[in-house]
This record gives structure tokens, C-alpha cells and sequence, in this order.
């Protein structure tokens, strides 16, 4: 965090002051490790197994939270008969399909009462059937005169002891995560590891929270989503969720990377996480609705967001008649992620490819498959500030150096167009904790520079009016979109806040909206994004708001705006007990008010704040309204925290520790089953896998590799490989390794190294550091080498781009590749130029005995 | 009576006032407090944007994660890294034995020009480039260096350096420009965790030694502050340091002092010299006519 | 200069008698003003790398940006910035950028300047042309009312607006593969 977010890591020093135990588990020593009381180095690729260790460590010390597991997780719940998991099945859960590469989650259910995932939590484009869209609804009498409630439970058991219950099933499942077990896997000594336990479990409870911190290094895997679900679970547990103090931060990287999520260039979402139609389910509005919305829950009003946005996009041609313009939806037929639009451009499917403020040459895993995907389109477009590797591989990129690609071969039209800075256009970014910020144009861009929004916007213009006589069915979605924003300036810019405005809705008088709540089904409003709403209301940009934060308390409410309903902690139900009191009053936040009858506190508490923590809703009720007064996680549908997630997973309902994809060691949680068996795995010629471990041609790639960013560089380089005053900080690609890996392979301090994958080979300077210890795993000493990513061949400072070694293989859930965890070798002196760099690399291939099945199997077992 | 011209470089006392300047602004200076500065350089940044500080070459080191290595014309502030194999003092004591890296830390620091209290810099400058600002700084006026270089060997920190391509000499200005509005210097302003702390010098002395107190009590015996003496060589510091090591393991000199500090015997010999001349040549005038 | 601006005269005469102070300060040093004193706007923004989303103040002196700074206001940073934010200047008006829209050919060794609303205007054309060659109303006998033929990527470094319109647009468009770097 100091690393990479540290003006975010100034709040963790200021706790560390207030006499906080900071805990940093990462398998180099950082500079946030330099701050931190406890450097727990890890190997790379095994944190579920760290994680479910401490999850065993707290259900078998008794140290969970019981009150707040029993009143606001699924902990009580009951799971199917049918369900089995891989304590019974030998490392992979009931359902796997390993024909299709996939499971299907009908036996995880809980009993009697299937439960939907939220639209944007789940994306299993498949035949999950619909008519399964009961709540789980717990039956709890109301609370006694005492206070105390009397659950009687239906389908749920509070005393936690039902074998099937949730619980249960949750502690059976980690009880092989025992101490003695993360020392083998993660190599991190027994000693160390309860330490963390401890402290972990001696500061959470009523007096005391724990917030957990993670970014990319836990999302870029084949097992990714697992592990943040691992960390929920553990957080639910301990009852730090909705908690000041407390939850899992997600540490984003770009500016509006969460925005870009929340308002998606995202394949599978449209604004708001509803789901983009799927062709084999989705074929009509109401079979959309059906599958987006739950019975129970907020996503019960499904139907209103899916509405209002296609009168936001459609207008006044979007009626009851048409189902309001859904079906100019385009529809999926499976994955499209950018790592799968990739396979479609190198199998000439996909053609014309815009770059908006991305370098995919350096960035994204396997840069090869990368460039040679834009080899084979027609048109390119990059929109950036310099040009970046992604504009110009065609003339001076690294298969031009090996003679792979000749320049005049390639058929690639590109256009280059310069963009606008942020000083420069009106817009908002949305931050890692869901805040959106306003910034003005300071200034007008220079020469062509110009913003996002007028590129889209006359691009669009531009192509309506070129279609604009038109008869074809297919035109009619473009020329029926609502495309008239005023503009302003000499470019002819657009209004960014007449966006927001649209982006926020209005009603069917054209006023502004104020909360989500506001939202019809029957096409009075309108609304571009759901949970924005609120964003513009009362015509007035609420993200523009800067009351110094001296001036206001410590939630600081007025700065900003904050999805949903300016709320700064999500589920704040949670930070009161059933009865509405705050856990303690150090940990007070929201809670029931007896005099005013209304929920108070610190935050817009995430529920009605007139129902009473008692309330229990009427049989009939659906959405919203059929959340009961302590169910805190109202974007669920049954209003609980999940321990264990009956559907919306693609790869299991608990997470399980399966090895990398390229791993030196066998799965020794789960010996038949060595990888994640529905990860995503795309056998090509440019995308090798490595060997299974203690197989033929595994000692080839003995070391681990991991990625990773500093301080000074930002990402793929685009914004800081140019600027003199970062690269004179960090001037040259280097790899970090452990003085023993530079005995065993005689590599020097300030030499070169070339690091070889199957996929690709790279130099790059040596930094002996003891940073970098070499750990022992599994009884065997394990190097593992640091790779930063920020490097290309473009730029005021240059060199090779570690992505050039990363495999594509890819989270089942997220599609997210595993660049965290890899294998390969390191030899010194630098790679080979021209044709001999791919002699090199099929040396490697051929004495690894690399096939184009190597590492792709479903079950090891089997 | 005139005040005597050297009294400054002998005893501890406002540099402003020495200096001439009537009912002076407070001293303000730097308190660097190593002990939470994260290594991210933002000072280095802040500082070459605000005073257009031209970037440094590209060069790396090796030197951990330091490729600027040391003040000089084009570093005004420069952040150093030290790997050592030397165990973190004041962790938690059931930390000891356990961690794989135990037995390493990572120090980080930002250094900057001291701003002393007797600065020799200012001292040799012939020019009057060189000169104490009514903050008590020392500032450097590129409208009067001429390049001479005096001030380079005269700085016990080897603080002070020509630009190449230009000659004259450049340094940190504790931000003249930014103080005199009300405003934090760039370094100051930036630093994401308060490393660096700007602020009235004795203030900034009082919160040094409370921080130093509670660093020792939390076992972090190694802590000290570093130029915060105003008894020591160069009469205390304008910008000092909390440190967690020998001021040597950060390239700081252990004992500095003003190189000027023999001045004031030395031109009373000179003093005396030139007037035993002029009698002499008296003399010799006289003797002439007689 | 002035004989009463001599230093040494200064010196003689006032009360910096060792002339290392007041006597020796220059002209230039006299009229020193600091560029966010003298701004003549404010502008209030937002760091564009990471997401903790540290607050600018963005100072503008004769239409032209003179410096970027933390907003103290912030009560996500308090003014602080980190090395990226604090280069925000060198990022913004720095050498690096460009401002003209370049053009390859296919099979071309090199770029071509090309005119904005040319390029606009040929884009336009490609993306209809490309839209059309590879537009699928069924797929698997299922209708999907798209074209494979588009993709995008990017989104993260931009503003809510525009990711907003470039939903808009490429879903109007029926172009699915529409991703950013959340994926990556």
C-alpha cells in the first residue's frame, strides 16, 4: 500500500500512531513492509491456503463473532443434501462437469430456499434455470420485551450446530488448513503465522475491528475471486464487516478504474451491475428481468433500473409497446473478456479495435498474443497522450527485432489521436472507496488534443448523420439513441455535466431524481445508472462538493458523493446488533434511535431508516420492502453476509487453495486435484503452459515469478515512462532476487539477467536484495524473483515489459489472468537479439517437453 | 557601539536578527522524521515542479531503490534507502525469531539542505548571492552568482553544487518563494505520511523530542535527532532529523562543523597583520622624508 | 541599479553590518512572487493515476496550467500528493504529449499527420463499414443483434461521462467486447 497507494497509506500510519498492528503479508519486503509491524513473506500463489489457515485458527479457537455470525451471515443456513465438497470429493465440489469445464451449482444451494447471486457478483452464462428466484427468508419473531430475539428458524439453524448448516460445512472445509499446513504451502513459519491469528482475532469483536487491504496481487490469479471471498469469509466471521474499522479494501489502481466498473466498459455489465443480456436465456425483456432481479433485496427492483436505463439510452422511442427498445440490446454467447477478444482478432472474427488510455503491448498478460491480435485488424485506434508501445509495434515492436513480423506485411490501419489531460475536461473520476470526484477544466487541450467525451460523442454524431436515411433494422438502435448533449467551447465539447445529469435520470416532467427509490418500471423515469442516482439531484452536481474536510466530521459526508445515496461504509446495518445498539460504543456508527424511532448515526444508515430493527416484513412483500429489520446485506437475496455463496460462482461455494497454473509444487491440500479445474485455459501456439510439478521438464522452470508496480512508475508506463522526473527515480526495468538465487545461478549485483517463460524471454538489470528471501516450501528451498511491469521499449526510459513472460489463463469468475503467480528460470547476461531470442525460447519449449495439452487438464486425478 | 560582525558565527542566536533584519518572521525550518517517511520520492517531485529543478540523467545505481544519490545542483531532496541486516527495533515482541525477514530493515530518508545556523556557505560567498533570508534560510540569488564555487568545499554536508552547463550554484530554498506567501514548501506540502514537517524551528524542536521520547519508549533505542543541537558544530540545524542509525549510515557527516569557524581568529590576524603593514609603510613614508 | 542599492553601501549604513542578509538581498529577490500567489484561478481537481483519488488544485496564470498541487481541503489526502500526483504538472504540460493526430496506411513504414476532422470522418466510415461486413442477427440460432467485429478496451483513466457514452454508443453500435482495465 505504501507502494502503490501512498498518500492512501498516510490513514495507516495514523492508526499505526494510535497504536494499530499493521500486518503486511507479500512475498518481497516493500516499503510498505519497512512500516509495517509484521512482514509475513509468502509464497506467491498460496494465500487461500494462508487465509483458510486463520479462518480453522478462529472457528477452532472459538474467536469468531458469534452474535453477529448468527444475526447477519448465512452461517445459520442449510445447504442441500445434495451438495458435496471437497473434503468429499477429493479437492473439486459437486457438479463439475469436466467435459464443459465447468460446474453447475444447483446441488450448492441452500435447503429449500435457492437464493439468486446479484447480478453482478455472478456470470454463469448458462441454463441456470429460472423459477428459482425465492428468497431465503429466515423467520424470526419479533424481538422480545427484554430485547432479546427468539429466532424460529425455518430453514436455518442459529444454534450453528446442524451438520448441514453453513457454518458447519465452513468449518469441516477448513479444518485442513491447520498451522502445520500453511508452513508447507505457504512456507511462512508456524510461529509467524499464529501471530497473525492472534493478532487478527485479539483485535476484532464488539470493541475492536480489523480492515484487510488487498490489491491486484490477490485478483491476478486462476483461483482470484476465491481469494477475496476467503478474506470475506474470514471478515464475516470476526464480524468486521460494515464495521468503522473494519472490510476488505480493495486498492484500485487508475483513477476511475471503480468507476469504469460502476458505469461499465465492461463486456458482461451495463451500467449499475445488471447483467448484459445473455442470447440463451435473455431473449425478451421479461425473461431479463426475471433472471436480474431477486424476490428479496434491492436487486428486487431490478426491473425499474433495467427500465429507466433504456428510456435513458432509447428516449421517447422506448415504449411499453417495445419493451422499451430492449431488444436493441446486443446480446453474449459466452465470455468476450479482452484476453477472448484477443483469440477472435488472432482468428480474424474481430477487426476494428479501439485504445482508449490503455497500452495492451506492455500491460496486458502474454504482450505477444497481444501485438499479434493488432496485427490482424484492419483498424486500430489510440487514443493517448504520447505514443505508447500500442501505437507503434508495427514499426519498431519486438517481433520486428525477432523478424517474425515485417512492417510492410502488416495490413494494420492506424490511427493515433491525441488526448486531453484531466486539467483539461470537466468529468468525474469514481475513487476506490465508490466516491465520485468532480474536476473542472482548468484549461482548453491543445492542437488535437482532445477529451474522451468529444471523441464518442462526434464519433457518434458523426456516424448517426452518415446513417442517417437509413431504412436497415440494424441502424436503428444508432439512430433512435438519445445523442443530443449541448455543447460548449470552440471544439464543440460536450457538456460533461448534461452526462451526469442523464447519467443521474430524471422523472417524466424531466426533474431530477434523488434516490434510486425514485425509479418506475412503467417508463416515467429515466436513469443512466442506478446507483448513481442521487449524483444530480436537485440539479446540482453533489460530486463537485468540497466542504473542507476541517469543516465537517470525520465521515466527512459533504465532500464528494459516494454511491448509493452518498453512504460511506456499505451494509452499516451490521455495525449495530439485531436490537439496532451499537457492538460497543467505540465501534458505534449507525443505530436505532428509540426517542426518533429512526436509524442515526454517523452515515445515511444502508436501509430504511424508519424501519425498525424488529421489523419483520408481510409474506407478500418483494424487493426493498421484504428486507426484514436485521437483515444488514441488503443487496442479497436473502439479506445475510455469505459465508459459503450458494450460486454466482463459476469455480465452487467456498474457496479451496488450488495451485497456480505454472506451480513448482503439487497441491498438497488437495493432491488430486493441482490447479483450479474450471480456470480458463487457452492452448496456443504463443501461450504454452509450463509442466506439472515433479513431472518431466518441470525443473526447467524451478524459480516463481511474480509482477508487480513501484512507486514511481504507474502501470503500463503510459503516464510515467515519459515524465523525466519519475524515470530519473526508477530508470531501468531490474528484477529482485535473493543473494543464494544469485550464487545458485552466478548472477551479479547491477548485471543482467534474461528471465525465460515458455511464453517469452526478457532482461533486465540485477537487484541482489535481501528483500527477496528465498523461503522454504514444502521442504524444498523455494527463489522466487520480483518482476516490476512498468517497462516497454518506448519512452524516456525503456525496457523489456514482464508481460512479455506472463501465460493467459484466466479466473473463471472475473477472467482475470494469473500474472501474480508463474514460473520460470533466470540466467545471467542479457537475451539474445533478432532470430536467436524464439531460438532461444523453443530450446526452452523442447527441453521442457512442451506439448499443447501441457498444463490444461481439468482433473489431475483423473 | 557597532556590533561586533562576527558575534553570529559564535553564539547561538536568531540568524535572522545577526543578519540585520529587524523584528524578523519566527525561524522556520524542516523536521524530517525518518522513522515514518514511506521512500516514495514524492519530495523529490514535489520539489523539481515547483522550483523547475531540471531532471537528473538516467542512470541506475543499483543502490537499492536510490538512483539520485545525494544533494547536489539538480537534487534538492533526495531520498536515501539502506538495506540492512540488522533486526527492526520496537516490533512486536512475538514477532522476534519468526519472520523470514526478521533479520532485515529498510531505511528511508529525506535529506535537504540544513539551513544551518552558521552556514559557511553564506559565509565564503564573495558576491552576496549567498544569503540569510528573515526566515533564518539560506538562500541562493541567481541574478548574483557568478559561479565562483567558494561556497562548495565551505558546505560541511556537500550540500551546494554547480549546475552544469550553467556554473552557478543551486540549492534547496526551503522554498523562499512559498514561505513568504503562507504557503508549505512543495517538499513539506506532498509527503503523503508528514515525514516532513514544516513549521517554526522550535516548535519543530519540541515535537522532535516528544517524537524521540515516545520512540524510546516504544524500544527504539536507536532513534536521535540529528542537527537539532543548537550547541552543536554548525549551531543547530534550520532543517534536522529524527534518524534510526549513525548519521553515517545515511552519508550525514557524524560531527559537522562550520568550516568558517575559524574566521573570526583569523581575520583578527589578518587585522593585525594589515595594520602592522600600514605602519610599517608609515614608517617607511616617514623615514623617506625625514 | 541604484547607488543606494549598492550592498555594501546597504551594508555600511544598515543594520546588517556582516552583509549576509537584508544589505545583500537583490532586486530579483525583492520582487520574488510565487506563481500560486499570483494564479489568476484555482481550479479544483483530482489526481488522475491511482484511485485513493487525491485532490488538486490546479493553477492557472494566463490560460496556461503553472502548477499542480495537493488540495488541503481533501479529507481523503490533506493536500498531500505522492511522486505521480506531484509530477501531475510534468504529465499535463510536459514534452512528452502530442497534439496532432497521426495516420499509418496499411503496409506504410511510417505515420502521416493527418487533419481532426478527416480522421474523425474516415473512422466513422471504418467503424460502419466493419459494423456491417460483421454483423450477426443470430448466433447458434439464438438472436444477438451484434458485431464481433468491434472491440475496445480501456475506460479506467477516464471519466464516468465518458465511459458512460462510450457504453452508450458501442451497445447502440451492437459491439460487445467493450472491456477496461479491470479485466487486467
Amino acid at each position: 500500500m505504501a507502494e502503490c497507494h501512498p498518500v492512501g497509506f498516510q490513514w495507516v500510519m495514523e492508526a499505526k500512531a494510535r497504536g494499530a498492528t499493521v500486518i503486511h503479508v507479500d512475498p518481497r519486503y516493500t516499503r510498505t513492509s519497512a512500516l509495517c509491524d509484521i512482514h509475513v513473506p509468502i509464497r506467491v500463489g498460496s494465500d487461500i491456503a494462508f487465509l483458510g489457515g486463520i479462518i480453522n485458527y478462529v472457528i477452532e479457537h472459538e474467536a469468531y463473532f458469534r452474535d453477529y455470525v448468527v444475526a447477519f451471515t448465512n452461517g445459520p443456513s442449510i445447504v442441500t443434501e445434495e451438495y458435496r465438497d471437497t473434503e468429499d470429493l477429493d479437492g473439486v465440489f459437486s457438479g463439475l462437469d469436466p467435459e464443459r469445464r465447468r460446474y453447475d451449482p444447483h446441488s450448492w444451494q441452500c435447503e429449500g430456499v435457492p437464493v439468486t447471486a446479484a447480478p453482478g457478483q455472478g456470470e454463469q452464462e448458462t441454463d441456470t434455470p429460472t423459477g428459482q428466484r425465492a428468497a431465503a427468508d429466515r423467520t424470526v419473531t419479533p424481538a422480545a420485551a427484554d430485547g432479546t430475539v427468539t429466532p424460529a428458524a425455518a430453514d436455518c439453524d442459529e444454534t450453528l450446530e446442524h451438520p448441514r448448516c453453513v457454518f458447519q460445512i465452513v468449518k469441516r472445509h477448513f479444518a485442513r488448513y491447520t498451522p502445520e499446513m500453511v508452513e508447507q504451502v505457504c512456507g511462512v513459519p508456524r510461529e509467524l503465522f499464529l501471530a497473525v491469528c492472534r493478532a487478527m482475532a485479539e483485535n476484532s469483536g464488539r470493541e475492536r475491528t480489523t480492515a484487510i487491504a488487498y490489491a491486484v496481487g490477490w485478483t491476478q490469479h486462476s483461483v482470484g475471486v476465491q481469494y477475496i471471498r476467503t478474506a470475506a469469509i474470514l471478515q464475516l466471521l470476526l464480524g468486521n464487516i460494515g464495521r468503522p474499522g473494519g472490510g476488505i479494501l480493495a486498492l484500485r489502481g487508475h483513477a476511475s478504474i471503480q468507476g469504469s466498473t460502476d458505469i461499465p466498459t465492461l463486456y458482461n455489465l451495463l451500467p449499475g451491475y445488471l447483467p448484459m443480456p445473455q442470447a440463451q436465456r435473455d431473449q425478451d425483456l421479461e425473461a431479463f428481468v426475471a433472471a436480474a432481479s431477486a424476490e428479496k433485496g434491492i436487486w428486487g427492483d431490478a426491473r425499474s433500473f433495467v427500465v429507466s436505463l433504456l428510456k435513458a439510452w432509447w428516449g421517447s422511442h422506448a415504449t411499453e409497446e417495445n419493451a422499451y427498445c430492449f431488444d436493441y440490446l446486443p446480446r453474449l454467447t459466452g465470455g468476450h473478456s479482452t484476453y477472448e477478444t484477443v483469440m477472435t482478432q488472432l482468428d480474424g472474427e474481430c477487426k476494428g479495435y479501439f485504445l482508449v488510455g490503455e497500452n495492451p503491448a506492455v500491460g496486458s498478460a502474454n504482450a505477444k498474443m497481444q501485438r499479434l491480435g493488432m496485427a490482424n485488424l484492419d483498424w486500430l485506434v489510440v487514443r493517448d497522450f504520447s505514443l505508447i508501445e500500442s501505437a507503434t509495434w508495427w514499426k519498431d515492436g519486438p517481433e520486428i527485432e525477432t523478424g517474425e513480423m515485417r512492417t510492410e506485411d502488416i495490413a494494420t490501419e492506424v490511427f493515433f489521436f491525441p488526448a486531453a489531460a484531466h486539467t483539461e475536461k470537466n468529468g468525474s473520476f469514481t475513487n476506490t472507496q465508490r466516491m465520485l470526484q468532480w474536476h473542472h477544466a482548468a484549461v482548453e487541450p491543445a492542437g488535437d488534443a482532445r477529451s474522451d467525451l468529444w471523441f464518442y460523442y462526434h464519433l457518434g454524431r458523426i456516424i448517426r448523420e452518415k446513417l442517417s436515411g437509413s431504412t436497415d433494422e440494424m441502424d436503428r438502435p444508432l439512430l433512435d439513441l438519445q445523442w443530443e448533449y449541448p455543447t460548449e467551447g470552440p471544439a464543440g465539447e460536450p457538456s460533461a455535466e448534461a452526462v451526469l445529469a442523464e447519467i443521474n435520470g430524471w422523472d417524466a416532467e424531466g426533474r431530477p431524481l434523488v434516490s434510486f427509490k425514485n425509479l418506475r418500471d412503467d417508463g416515467s423515469t429515466a436513469c443512466g445508472c442506478w446507483i448513481y442516482c442521487g449524483v444530480h439531484a436537485d440539479g446540482v452536481n453533489q460530486a463537485a462538493r468540497r466542504k473542507p474536510g476541517s469543516e465537517q466530521s470525520w465521515v466527512a459526508p459533504e465532500w464528494g458523493w459516494a454511491w448509493p445515496a452518498n453512504r460511506r461504509i456499505l451494509y452499516n446495518r451490521a455495525s449495530a446488533d439485531r436490537q439496532g445498539r451499537p457492538w460497543s460504543e467505540r465501534k458505534a456508527y449507525v443505530w436505532w434511535d428509540e426517542q426518533e424511532a429512526k436509524w442515526v448515526g454517523h452515515d445515511i444508515a444502508d436501509f430504511d431508516p424508519s424501519r425498525p430493527p424488529w421489523h419483520r416484513p408481510p409474506a407478500d412483500a418483494k424487493g426493498a420492502e421484504a428486507l426484514a429489520g436485521d437483515d444488514a446485506f441488503i443487496m442479497q437475496a436473502d439479506g445475510k453476509g455469505w459465508l459459503y455463496v450458494p450460486t454466482g460462482l463459476a469455480d465452487g461455494p467456498l474457496p479451496a487453495h488450488y495451485e497456480p497454473q505454472d506451480s513448482p509444487f503439487p497441491n498438497l491440500l488437495y493432491p488430486h486435484q493441482q490447479r483450479n479445474p474450471v480456470r480458463e485455459v487457452f492452448p496456443r501456439r504463443h501461450n504454452r503452459y509450463h509442466p506439472d510439478p515433479d513431472t518431466d521438464g518441470s525443473e526447467v522452470f524451478p524459480y516463481m515469478l511474480t509482477t508487480y508496480r513501484l512507486t514511481e512508475h504507474h502501470t503500463a508506463g503510459g503516464m510515467s515512462r515519459w515524465l523525466p522526473y519519475l524515470s530519473e527515480l526508477q530508470p531501468e526495468m531490474f528484477c529482485e532476487i535473493s543473494p543464494e538465487l544469485a550464487e545458485e545461478r552466478g548472477l551479479e549485483h547491477n548485471g543482467w539477467a534474461t528471465i525465460v517463460t515458455a511464453r517469452g524471454a526478457i532482461e533486465a538489470r540485477v537487484m541482489v536484495t535481501d528483500r527477496v528471501p528465498p523461503i522454504v516450501v514444502q521442504g524444498r528451498v523455494l527463489h522466487q524473483i520480483g518482476l516490476p511491469y512498468h517497462w516497454g521499449p518506448n519512452g524516456y526510459t525503456r525496457g523489456d515489459a514482464a508481460n512479455e513472460l506472463a501465460h493467459i489463463s484466466l479466473d473463471p469468475n472475473s477472467h482475470i489472468p494469473e500474472v501474480k503467480a508463474m514460473t520460470g528460470d533466470i540466467r545471467p547476461g542479457r537475451r539474445p537479439r533478432g532470430p536467436a531470442l524464439n531460438a532461444l525460447l523453443e530450446d526452452y519449449v523442447r527441453r521442457a517437453g512442451i506439448t499443447p495439452d501441457t498444463g490444461t487438464e481439468v482433473r489431475s486425478g483423473a | 557601539m557597532a556590533p561586533n560582525p562576527f558575534r553570529s558565527l559564535l553564539e547561538d542566536t536568531d540568524p535572522a536578527t545577526a543578519s540585520g533584519y529587524v523584528d524578523p518572521p519566527p525561524r522556520m525550518g524542516f523536521f524530517t522524521d525518518t522513522s515514518i517517511c514511506i521512500g516514495c520520492k514524492a519530495c523529490e517531485v514535489a520539489c523539481k515542479e515547483w522550483n523547475h529543478v531540471p531532471a537528473g540523467s538516467l542512470r541506475y545505481t543499483g543502490m537499492s531503490y536510490d538512483n539520485t544519490m545525494g544533494l547536489g545542483a539538480d537534487t534538492w531532496r533526495h531520498v536515501a534507502f539502506i538495506e540492512q541486516r540488522k533486526p527492526p527495533a520496537g516490533r512486536l515482541p512475538e514477532r522476534a525469531g519468526t519472520d523470514g525477514s526478521d533479520g532485515i530493515r529498510w531505511l528511508m530518508a529525506s535529506d535537504v539542505c540544513k539551513h544551518c545556523t552558521h552556514a559557511a556557505c553564506l559565509d565564503v560567498c564573495p558576491t552576496g548571492a549567498l544569503f540569510r533570508t528573515e526566515f533564518g534560510t539560506v538562500v541562493v540569488q541567481q541574478d548574483i552568482c557568478n559561479g565562483c564555487g567558494y561556497c562548495i568545499p565551505a558546505c560541511p554536508y556537500g550540500v551546494i553544487d554547480q549546475r552544469r552547463g550553467d556554473g552557478r550554484a543551486w540549492k534547496c530554498t526551503l522554498c523562499y518563494d512559498r514561505i513568504g506567501v503562507g504557503a508549505e514548501p512543495a517538499c513539506a506540502k506532498a509527503c503523503p505520511t508528514d515525514s516532513i514537517q514544516f513549521g517554526v524551528v522550535n516548535e519543530l524542536r519540541q515535537r522532535a523530542d516528544r517524537r524521540l521520547a515516545q520512540l524510546h519508549d516504544a524500544g527504539v533505542l536507536d532513534a536521535r535527532l540529528y542537527g537539532r543541537d543548537p550547541g552543536d558544530g554548525v549551531g543547530g540545524n534550520g532543517a534536522f532529523f529524527l534518524l534510526l542509525d549513525e548519521p553515517e549510515v545515511y552519508g550525514l557527516p557524524p560531527d559537522p562543523i562550520v568550516t568558517t569557524r575559524d574566521l573570526p581568529a583569523m581575520w583578527r590576524r589578518v587585522a593585525t597583520a594589515a595594520a602592522l603593514l600600514a605602519g610599517t609603510v608609515a614608517l617607511s613614508f616617514f623615514r623617506r622624508e625625514r | 541599479m541604484g547607488i543606494g542599492e549598492w550592498p555594501v553601501l546597504r551594508q555600511v549604513t544598515g543594520t546588517d553590518t556582516t552583509g549576509r542578509g537584508r544589505a545583500v538581498k537583490s532586486r530579483r529577490t525583492d520582487g520574488l512572487r510565487s506563481r500560486i500567489a499570483d494564479a489568476d484561478q484555482v481550479v479544483k481537481s483530482v489526481c488522475p493515476y491511482c484511485a485513493v483519488g487525491c485532490g488538486q488544485n490546479v493553477y492557472v496564470r494566463n490560460g496556461r496550467v503553472v502548477q499542480i498541487e495537493g488540495d488541503p481541503d481533501s479529507p481523503i489526502s490533506r493536500g498531500r500528493l505522492c511522486p505521480k500526483g506531484s509530477a501531475s504538472l510534468q504529465l499535463t504540460t510536459g514534452e512528452a504529449r502530442r497534439f496532432e493526430v497521426l495516420h499509418r496506411r496499411p503496409h506504410a513504414a511510417d505515420w502521416e499527420v493527418l487533419d481532426l476532422g478527416t480522421a474523425m470522418d474516415v473512422l466513422a466510415d471504418r467503424v460502419i463499414e466493419t459494423r456491417r461486413r460483421y454483423w450477426q442477427w443470430e448466433h447458434g440460432g439464438k438472436r444477438v443483434r451484434r458485431t464481433m467485429g468491434i472491440a475496445s478496451l480501456g475506460g479506467a483513466t477516464l471519466d464516468n461521462e465518458e465511459n458512460y457514452l462510450m457504453k452508450k454508443l458501442y451497445t447502440a453500435l451492437g459491439a460487445i467486447q467493450i472491456e477496461n482495465q479491470a479485466r487486467i
